[in-house]
This record gives C-alpha cells, sequence and structure tokens, in this order.
C-alpha cells in the first residue's frame, strides 16, 4: 500500500508566543510537528506495519522544515519529501498549499493519504478536503478508527461528541482526530536510522508550478494573541441573591441571555 | 556520532591552567547535531508524557512503576547509550548520553533512578566486565530487562571508601566467593537485579564483584525516609554468607579501587549535568511564577531585585553548562583518538574519561551548588507558595541538597582538585610548577596593561589574570608547605575554588566566542551578557578566595610585596553587573524560560 502523510511544521503552543507588528515572532520559538499530523504518521506506520507497503510524509515549508521529517522518519516512515518554497513564495494559505500538493500528487499512485484534522497554528482544516476533491478521491475528515480489508475501508467519524460510521473504498484521504492512537516517541534506533532514510527536496519549479499558480486566495489582515484571562468573581450572600446576581450579570454585563 | 570527521586535538587533564586555548578547542552546546537534538527531545517528551503523570505514586514509594517506566525507557533505548552496540545497546557519543541525563533531571528522584542504573550500576561492567560478563548482562542491562545498583558506601565508610568492612572469602571448593557485610544507602536496591558491590577478599584485597539478588544469602533492608529524592528507591543491602560464583569478581582481585575510582569519576560528570538541567528547570518555574504574581497591582517579575535573581541563576546556569559539555566534548575528543577496537574495550573509555578527573570533580560541586542555589532562589521568588508541595520548586528544593553529598562530597571533590593538580604538577605531566617559577619573576616587573574595548577582550583578560593569581596562590602554598599541603585544608579549598571558576569562566567564554564567530554579535547577545557577567562575578570571588590565602600563607613584608601583586593583576575597570543583569532578565522574562 502506498501511504502518504501530509505534515504541516507549527508553533509549539506549549512555549510563550510573542506577537509583534502583527507577525509571530521566529526568534526564540520552538517548532514541532503539528500534533494532529502525529496522529496521522502514527497511523500510516500502524497501517504499513499490517498491511505492508511504503509511508511517505511530504510537506511544504522551508529547510528548518527538514526537522519535522527527521522526526516522522525517527517515529517509522520510510521516506520523505520536502517541498520547499522558501525562496519561491513571500506568502501562501489552503489554496496554495492544495494547489502544490495537487501537483505533487499528479503522478503518484496514493492508496492512503492522512492529514491532521487541523493544524493548531492556522486551523482552517482545509487542505485535506480540497486536496481530495482535486484529486477526485473520497474523503473522511475527524476520523477516531480506520479499518482496511481489501478496497474496504471502515472509518469511524467524531462528530460533535457522536460517533458516525462510514464504509468507503481504496484510495481515500482522511483527516485524523484525537483519540485515533497514541503517537509514539521517537527511540534512540529510530532517531540513528532516520539520518538515513531518503529525504527528497522539491522547488514549486519541480512540479511545474509557478508563483501565479499558487497565489493565496485570502489576505491575513493581523494577526494578535487571545485577550489576557481576567480573574474570576466569587458571588457572596444568601444563595437566592446570588443566584438573582448571577442572571443579572449574565443578562446586563456580559450580555448573554 | 562523531561531533566531526577531522582528527580532534585531545588535551591534557587539568592543562586549562598552562595553555592558552581557541574557541575551536572546545566543544559547545551549539555545536550538537539535529540527532543529538532528537535524542534530547525524546527523552523530555518521554519525562514528561510518562515519568511526570506518575511522580506522585513515585514519590509514595510505589515502585513497581519505577522498574515499568524503566522498562518503558529502555524500550525507547534510552538505557542503552553508554552500552556499545555489539551487547546490545546503541554505543551512542558521551554528548548523547549527556542529554539524556539533562533532560531526565527533571523527573526528581526518579533521575537518580535512572542515572544509577545507566551509571554506575551498568558502567562497571560495561568498562571492567569480561567478555562472558558483558554477554551476559550488558544486553538485558540496556533493555531494560534487568536493573542495576551500585554498592560502595558501608555504615563507617563513606569517603573513606577503602576502608570498607564488608568481606568475601573463596569457598573450599573454590567455587564462591563467600561475601559477609552491609552496604548502606544503595539506590535502587527495592527493585535492582544486580548489585555491583564492593568487599575486601580475605579482609584485605578490595575487590568488586557482581551480586544478583537472587543469590543466596543476598536481602535488602527496610525503605529509608529521606529528605528528598523520594522517588527513588533507597536501602541497605545486606549480605549474610552471600554465594557469589568466582566468575562474578569484576576485575582483577586486588583492584576494586581502580573500579571505584572510574566510577566515581562517571558518575560526577553525570550529577554535574543534571545539576544544570535542574537549574533550568528552577528558572523556568521562577519566571512563569512571578510573571504571574502580582502584588501592589503590579508582576513582581518587573521588580528589579526578581530580575536580579533570574539573571544571576540564568548566568550562573550558562557558565556552568558550558563548562560541563566542555568536559563531555574532551572526553569525546579524547575517545575520538581510539581505535573501533579501544573503544570496545571499556577500560580505554573508562581511562579516556579519569584523564579529566580533575574537570569532573569541578563540575560535580559547582553545577551542585549553582542547582542549590537556584532551588533555593526559586522558592524564595515563589514566597510563601514555594514553601507549599503543591508547588514544584518545593520538591526540587528537597531534591537538590543531596547532590552535594553523594558522588563524594564536594568537601571532598574540592580537595581532589589541588592534590591532584600537584600531582601531575611533581610527575612532570603539567608544568604547573616551571609557570609558577617564571609568574614570580615576571610579577617583580609587571605593569598595568591597558584592556582594549574589543567584544570579550576585557573577559579575556580577567580570565589570562585570574589564571596567573591562581598560580601565584597555588605556587606560594606548595613552596611554603611542601608535602604537608595536605594539612592545609582550607587554602586548598580556595585554591580549588578557584581553579574551578577559571574553568567555567574560561568554558563561558570561549563559547560565546565560537558562537559570535560563526553567527555574529548580534544573535548572541544574551550569551555575551552571561558572560560578561558570569566572568566579572567569578573574578570578584578569585580575588577574595586568593587575597584569604596569601594572607594564611605568607607575612610581613612578603605579603606586603603578594598582596601588591595580587592588586596588580586585579587591577581592571569592572562591568556594570547590575545594569547587565538587567539586560539578562529582559529575555527570560519575555521568553518564560533559560534562553540563549
Amino acid at each position: 500500500m502506498n501511504i502518504y502523510v501530509l505534515l504541516k511544521k507549527t508553533f509549539d503552543t506549549e512555549e510563550k508566543i510573542n506577537v509583534s507588528h502583527g507577525q509571530i515572532e521566529d526568534d526564540g520559538a520552538e517548532f514541532i510537528i503539528n500534533p494532529y499530523d502525529e496522529y496521522a504518521v502514527e497511523e500510516a506506520i500502524n497501517q504499513r506495519d499490517e498491511h505492508g507497503g511504503e509511508v511517505t510524509v511530504v510537506t511544504i515549508g522551508d529547510e528548518d522544515s527538514e526537522k519535522q521529517l527527521r522526526t516522522a522518519l525517527a517515529m517509522g516512515a520510510d521516506k520523505a519529501v520536502l517541498i520547499n518554497t522558501e525562496d519561491d513564495l513571500e506568502s501562501g494559505d489552503q489554496y496554495t498549499t492544495a494547489k502544490i500538493l495537487e501537483a505533487f500528487f499528479e503522478d503518484k499512485e496514493a492508496d492512503l493519504i492522512l492529514a491532521g484534522n487541523v493544524a493548531i497554528d492556522e486551523a482552517s482544516g482545509q487542505v485535506g478536503p480540497r486536496l481530495a476533491e482535486a484529486l477526485g478521491i473520497p474523503y473522511v475528515t475527524t476520523i477516531t478508527s480506520l479499518k482496511i480489508d481489501g478496497e474496504v475501508v471502515n472509518i469511524e467519524k467524531d462528530v460533535e461528541g457522536d460517533v458516525e460510521i462510514i464504509e468507503t473504498s481504496l484510495p481515500v484521504l482522511v483527516t485524523c482526530q484525537q483519540g485515533l492512537n497514541e503517537p509514539r516517541y521517537p527511540s534512540l534506533p529510530g532517531i540513528m536510522k532516520a539520518k538515513k532514510k531518503p529525504l527528497e527536496e522539491l522547488e514549486i519549479d519541480d512540479l511545474d508550478l509557478d508563483e501565479d499558480d499558487v497565489e493565496p486566495k485570502t489576505k491575513t489582515i493581523d494577526i494578535f494573541l487571545p485577550p489576557e484571562k481576567e480573574a474570576g468573581r466569587v458571588l457572596e450572600g444568601e444563595l437566592n441573591e446570588q443566584v438573582v446576581e448571577l442572571v443579572s450579570l449574565l443578562k446586563n454585563e456580559s450580555k448573554v441571555l | 556520532m562523531k561531533m566531526s570527521e577531522t582528527k580532534e586535538k585531545v588535551f591534557k587533564g587539568g592543562g586549562f591552567l598552562v595553555e592558552d586555548l581557541s574557541s575551536d578547542d572546545v566543544i559547545t552546546p551549539e555545536d550538537f547535531t539535529e540527532e543529538h537534538k532528537m535524542i534530547a527531545k525524546t527523552t523530555e517528551e518521554f519525562v514528561s508524557g510518562e515519568v511526570l503523570p506518575k511522580l506522585e505514586n513515585l514519590e509514595n514509594h510505589e515502585f513497581e512503576h519505577s522498574v515499568d517506566l524503566l522498562k518503558k525507557a529502555g524500550e525507547l533505548g534510552l538505557l542503552g547509550a553508554d552500552v556499545p552496540e555489539e551487547y546490545g545497546g546503541l554505543g551512542l557519543d558521551k554528548i548523547s548520553s549527556s542529554l539524556i541525563t539533562e533532560k531526565f533531571s527533571r523527573a526528581g528522584g526518579f533521575s537518580v533512578t535512572h542515572g544509577a542504573h545507566v551509571g554506575i550500576g551498568s558502567l562497571p561492567i560495561v568498562f571492567f566486565g569480561n567478555e562472558q560478563q558483558k554477554q551476559t548482562y550488558l544486553p538485558k542491562l540496556a533493555t531494560g530487562e534487568l536493573l542495576a545498583a551500585y554498592a560502595l558506601t558501608e555504615p563507617s565508610s563513606g569517603s573513606d571508601a577503602l576502608g570498607a568492612k564488608t568481606t568475601a572469602k573463596l569457598n573450599e571448593a573454590g567455587t564462591h566467593y563467600i561475601l559477609n557485610g552491609e552496604k548502606q544507602w544503595i539506590t535502587n536496591s527495592a527493585f535492582a537485579d544486580v548489585f555491583v558491590v564492593y568487599a575486601k577478599i580475605d579482609g584485605e584485597h578490595f575487590s568488586a564483584f557482581i551480586v544478583e539478588r537472587d543469590f543466596p544469602g543476598v536481602s535488602t533492608g527496610p525503605e529509608e525516609k529521606k529528605m528528598g529524592i523520594k522517588s527513588s528507591s533507597t536501602r541497605t543491602l545486606i549480605l549474610e554468607d552471600a554465594e557469589v560464583p568466582v566468575e562474578n569478581l569484576l576485575g582483577e582481585k586486588g583492584r576494586g579501587h581502580i573500579i571505584a575510582f572510574n566510577i566515581l569519576n562517571v558518575g560526577r560528570y553525570k550529577l554535574a549535568i543534571g545539576g544544570v538541567g535542574g537549574s533550568k528547570r528552577a528558572l523556568e518555574l521562577a519566571v512563569k511564577y512571578v510573571n504571574e504574581r502580582k502584588q501592589f497591582n503590579t508582576p513582581i517579575s518587573s521588580f528589579s531585585l526578581t530580575q536580579e535573581k533570574l539573571a544571576t541563576i540564568a548566568a550562573e546556569t550558562y557558565a556552568n553548562e558550558s563548562s560541563v559539555y566542555r568536559t563531555v566534548g574532551l572526553f569525546e575528543q579524547r575517545m575520538g583518538a581510539l581505535t573501533q577496537e579501544q573503544l570496545n574495550d571499556g577500560r580505554e573509555v573508562a581511562r579516556a574519561i579519569a584523564e579529566y578527573q580533575i574537570e569532573c570533580s569541578m563540575n560535580k560541586y559547582t553545577c551542585t551548588e549553582l542547582l542549590d542555589y537556584a532551588a533555593d532562589e526559586a522558592v524564595q521568588m515563589h514566597g510563601g507558595y514555594g514553601f507549599m508541595q503543591e508547588y514544584e520548586v518545593e520538591r526540587i528544593y528537597r531534591d537538590s541538597r543531596i547532590n552535594r553529598i553523594f558522588e563524594g562530597t564536594n568537601e571532598i571533590n574540592r580537595l581532589l582538585v589541588p592534590g591532584t593538580l600537584l600531582k601531575k604538577a611533581m610527575k612532570g605531566e603539567l608544568p604547573l610548577l616551571q609557570k609558577a617559577q617564571a609568574l614570580q619573576e615576571e610579577l617583580m616587573m609587571l605593569m598595568p596593561e591597558e584592556v582594549g574595548t574589543e567584544t570579550l577582550e576585557q573577559e579575556k583578560h580577567l580570565l589570562k589574570n585570574a589564571k596567573k593569581i591562581v598560580l601565584l596562590g597555588a605556587g606560594l602554598a606548595a613552596q611554603k608547605y611542601m608535602q604537608k599541603i595536605e594539612k592545609e585544608q582550607e587554602i586548598l579549598v580556595n585554591l580549588a575554588d578557584m581553579v574551578a571558576e577559571v574553568y567555567n569562566m574560561e568554558a563561558a567564554i570561549l563559547r560565546t566566542e565560537k558562537a559570535i564567530k560563526k553567527d555574529g554579535e548580534a544573535k548572541h547577545k544574551q550569551k555575551l551578557l552571561y558572560t560578561q557577567v558570569f566572568v566579572q562575578e567569578a573574578f570578584n570571588r578569585i580575588e577574595a578566595d586568593a587575597k584569604e590565602t596569601l594572607i594564611a600563607v605568607e607575612e610581613g613584608d612578603t605579603l606586603r610585596m603578594m598582596l601588591s601583586s595580587l592588586r596588580k593583576l586585579t587591577r581592571h575597570t569592572p562591568t556594570n553587573v547590575i545594569a547587565k543583569k538587567r539586560e539578562i532578565a529582559k529575555q527570560i522574562i519575555k521568553e518564560e524560560k533559560y534562553v540563549l
């Protein structure tokens, strides 16, 4: 089975993030594999171990994205592809990413493509579905279980806390949700092996694209941090009075009633 | 995983006192490879994802979790870094295993569990085991199938390890040694399968044995109640006519002290690395807290006194981190000169490490004292909350204290430094005495030097003079007391402190210089600030120690002359450390962690 994983490098949101002039400061920021993409990598490895085949991890990024690819290789992926847009593109959005990936997959025979449900930085959740549409294959988002038997694919999908059970067939694209699996830590032997695994680097030129083909359809106006959480308030007095005060606060102050 | 393919220079232990080094001569954290960083990250994730959720259980002595966690660590390869590949380990370089140690430090007492297994527990067999012993034990130790402990200390012999009372006697059939005695405070003793035990054959020949828990006559006492590192198991190992097969004699009969000595070196530098890791954590907790905590309607991180504390911890951490990885780099450079065959012979690896016993000792006492300082100040910054067990910093404070005591008290380690240096000088391995003599002549006509304003020029000047001050003090003391210097422990300790300050100053300077040379000063402002602050403060301490030493050693006119020489060597326009520390703190407060 030819398995592909779409992977994105993101900021580590557990670390402190500083924003200045509408930009996230790169200096001192830690980068990680988008956590939802880790579920995708883990699932790809498990499916390969069960059905055989090969796992290729694909990312669109810059030179530094190699680190995240090496991590995926250390987890157990077989090959990696870095589509380096650092020199060619000034900006990009979900359209850009999907368009580049479409070109990349044009000559590939993918049986299974896995992606994260969303990226924790921009959280569009669009790249997977857009790509599947472009490739003309079925897709299922936010999956929590994946069983493949021959060409038949059984999927459990997270729907607002409920589970939807879906049957479809290969080739298919899925986006992975928390609960699908527990991503492994890259083991030390895995890390040592990863540096010998193939990592191919492409530019959009290699995919017969130029800047105009992938020009973003959206524009980022501003980036800012969420407002700081303010301290809570403890209501006092008799229970009845507290209820009355709470209702009045909800109506008049926070205006949710 | 060699740092580079080119043949590395090899330096003598203690050589930094008499050599002028360039930044290309040292290995720094900025030289770590991607693999090193990935190994560090896996360790970090393992500790935060697997160990920390269980820490409360571990603190309550539920040691089945320790065993379980060690086995999981083994599956990831976190127990096999120092075990050669041909015995089932990974045979990684010492930087990799050091990073694992550093990242484990966050696990508190469990880091001691891990360290005892991979370090003092397994390494005696890696270094000194014969082929059969290595085949039998190492593959299982590397995976965690077997867990190890190290049993040297006895109720009546701590620092005086060779005074052990445990005996070994060959049985009549000549098949077993019969061991009798008690080993005290044995880490991992609740669950270890294999103990490296020291005993005197016929009450005379100090030797090491591999003792399995299941051998007849082997048992452990009740769990000790400790001040800190409660997550680790500590018990007495009781040997009552314990039957140890003759093939389990480790190394040669009567040569146990060689093993003990080599293992201590390893234990020391590993504790030092743990100290650096722990200090970074204490700083991170402290800065997060002071950013959050408001008094007088102001986050307390905006008070400059809080900033001073953050900056001092950070600058000291930087110097110690530079220094301990410099030492690990020295091992690597020396091991880089060995053939694969020599590397597989553990004895050669042990020898490469032992060359730097002075450096190991210095790192041990400066890094463990750094940790104590950082933990103490981190509690202080937490105010009353730091005294409450809900806060991690409370545990860090308790856990820190043992580090100044085990693996050779810091006092013993201090005494070893000038002692070993003098021995090396006597043997002609280091030209210390010649240098000291030349210096005395130089001092007669010493003129104050103009220090330029180039980056790091002042720091290099202070370093150069600090080396001279050490030579001045050591030379005079050696001249006056000769062989009886051993009795002048206060002076020896002053010298040890000065030498360690010099080593750390140089490590910080060379690291910063190397980084700046590579990517320019703008990218390394924080490193430069750390270096400027640390070097100034270390130099001030050296000056005070030197003065006290001269006053103790000389008197009258000679003393006045020597003090005047010292004044010439210490003349400089000092750095404004208050201003620099405020700048340092700014970055730390912004990033909420130790930043480089």
